[in-house]
């Protein structure tokens, strides 16, 4: 195998890791939404970056954790939802991080590397910060499990028994926030918001507890991103999307063997 | 019970503002080891913010709430729905904060009625099933008080009357307060020893019996309500012996058996 297949193939799994649980929290609290917000921001954050000379993914991580916090500040108003509060700054935050990149002169950015990435692009460094940053985020995640099933499953019930809720639900949004910010870059935003989402989703009809669906998630992630690599190289096609492509497969099977099974 | 009255939460002149509206107006109250106390009112009366602040969750803005050191407390939320994208069972949702073996697991299905549930999707159960898998899950923490709000909702008439009749026996054999948040005394009456009609501030409080008579309940509830709640009692005693039969009454056979008796 090629050095940057293989590095893809590892790079991909980390991500897969990592995004199995976090996305099934994701797709049992509905915040779909947030995550395609928060990739949104960063553009922003690309353009705060590079305007203040740090690196990227810092930038992508203030944008991203400080739209969190707006957020947070404006749900505790309760005057409007949540899809219409990030509605407003999400699209805020493009705007402005369009307007953003193009007044800095000197700087094109490569707006179709963020939307699609290339995975076949990852270095040796990349996969220091994806196994880093993931085990990071999976020991944050392993730290909130209890409390944040138990939110998720009723928040009244979770928050009587003494689980700080708030406190909680804060952590794991700077945790999605961060995990885009630091897989963004890499994968781009098609990828990491799919790899979120459509893993826990095809692992759901074969689940019966969360931790289930959360191993099921992974297995379901790293298989796409294997099938997605070999027909991205079979095809001579886009790697990034090929995964996609696998892991939606992966989804609408499930979705087929349920009607099947007649359950 | 007529062991001295041991207090679990006594509350005191307690007045809570959220934004411009005042939600809770020189409100206290007091409930014991043994007893059921059930919170009464319209939609909007303060019932499920009351107990959040008697339970410590809320803070008023002034008064006094004095727990017993150390008090458990099993809770039972108002709604409870469990998204479909969540795979829990019985046995999960059992073991979400706490750690029970199956043994005790089982026993306490047992205890409310739900035995075989234990494998079961949380959400194929049935209101009344729901409701019981929940207080079996309360019950695990060894409560020393259960706080349930609006436990009927989503039960049958039939199922409505046999969990009160639970609710009951499990005081009965456990000796724990219970609060029980309505907004219809009609069922909760004969199961309750203490009634606290609240409309952001007390309205009255006293005997089930004694807060159906008083004047402000009426002008809350209307005469209808009290009416069809004094037959209620009455019925009740008539068909104590059998069981099953305790059920709301027609309007018109209300006033019929109400005339008559």
């Amino acid at each position: 195998m090629e050095d940057f297949m293989l590095r893809g193939l590892m790079g991909g799994v980390g991500v897969a890791l990592v995004t199995g649980p976090v996305g099934c929290f994701i797709v049992w609290r509905k915040m779909a939404y947030f995550g395609n917000s928060m990739a949104h921001t960063a553009l922003l954050g690309v353009a705060i970056g590079f305007a203040f000379g740090v690196d990227l993914r810092l930038g992508i991580l203030i944008s991203c954790m400080s739209l969190t916090i707006i957020l947070v500040l404006l749900q505790s108003r309760k005057t409007l939802s949540t899809d219409t509060l990030l509605g407003i700054l999400a699209h805020m935050a493009l705007a402005v991080g369009f307007i953003a990149v193009s007044m800095l002169e000197t700087f094109r950015v490569d707006l179709m590397g963020y939307l699609f990435g290339d995975i076949l692009a990852i270095g040796v460094l990349d996969l220091w910060w994806i196994y880093l940053g993931g085990a990071a985020a999976l020991g944050v995640l392993a730290w909130l499990w209890r409390g944040l099933l138990a939110l998720t499953v009723n928040e009244e019930l979770a928050s009587a028994e003494g689980i700080p809720t708030f406190a909680v639900k804060l952590v794991f949004m700077l945790l999605i926030a961060f995990i885009i910010a630091v897989a963004m870059k890499l994968i781009g935003i098609l990828l990491i918001i799919s790899m979120l989402i459509i893993p826990p989703a095809a692992a759901r009809r074969f689940s019966k507890t969360p931790e289930q669906m959360a191993a099921l998630a992974v297995l379901a992630g790293v298989f796409s991103v294997a099938a997605g690599l070999w027909a991205s190289l079979e095809w001579n096609a886009p790697a990034g999307a090929c995964i996609v492509v696998a892991a939606s497969a992966l989804f609408l099977f499930s979705y087929a063997w349920e009607m099947i099974a007649g359950r | 019970m007529n062991e001295a009255r041991r207090s679990l939460v006594t509350a005191a002149n307690l007045h809570l503002r959220i934004g411009e509206t005042t939600i809770l107006h020189d409100v206290g109250l007091d409930i014991s080891a043994g007893e059921i106390l059930t919170l009464i009112g319209p939609n909007g009366a303060g019932k499920t913010t009351l107990v959040r602040v008697l339970l410590g969750l809320l803070k008023p803005d002034s008064g006094e709430v004095r727990r017993k050191e150390g008090l458990s407390v099993g809770y039972l939320p108002q709604s409870f729905e469990v998204d479909h994208s969540l795979p829990l069972t019985v046995r999960r949702l059992l073991r979400l904060t706490q750690k029970p073996s199956p043994e005790e697991m089982e026993a306490h299905l047992d205890e409310v009625g739900a035995r075989n549930l234990l494998d079961h999707p949380v959400q194929s159960l049935s209101g009344g099933e729901r409701q019981r898998v929940l207080l079996a899950r309360a019950l695990l923490r060894d409560p020393e008080l259960l706080v349930l709000d609006e436990p009927i909702q989503n039960v049958d008439v039939n199922g409505q009357n046999e969990l009160y009749r639970l609710i009951a026996k499990i005081r009965d054999e456990r000796g724990c307060g219970v609060i029980l948040i309505s907004h219809d005394l009609h069922l909760v009456m004969a199961f309750t020893d203490q009634v606290v009609c609240l409309n952001r501030h007390i309205c009255c409080t006293g005997h089930p019996e004694a807060v159906s008579k008083n004047p402000e309940y009426l002008a809350l509830f209307g005469k209808h309500a009290a009416e069809s709640l004094a037959v209620y009692t009455h019925k009740h005693d008539h068909v104590h012996g059998s069981e099953g039969e305790i059920l709301p009454i027609e309007p018109e056979e209300a006033r019929h058996h109400h005339g008559g008796a």
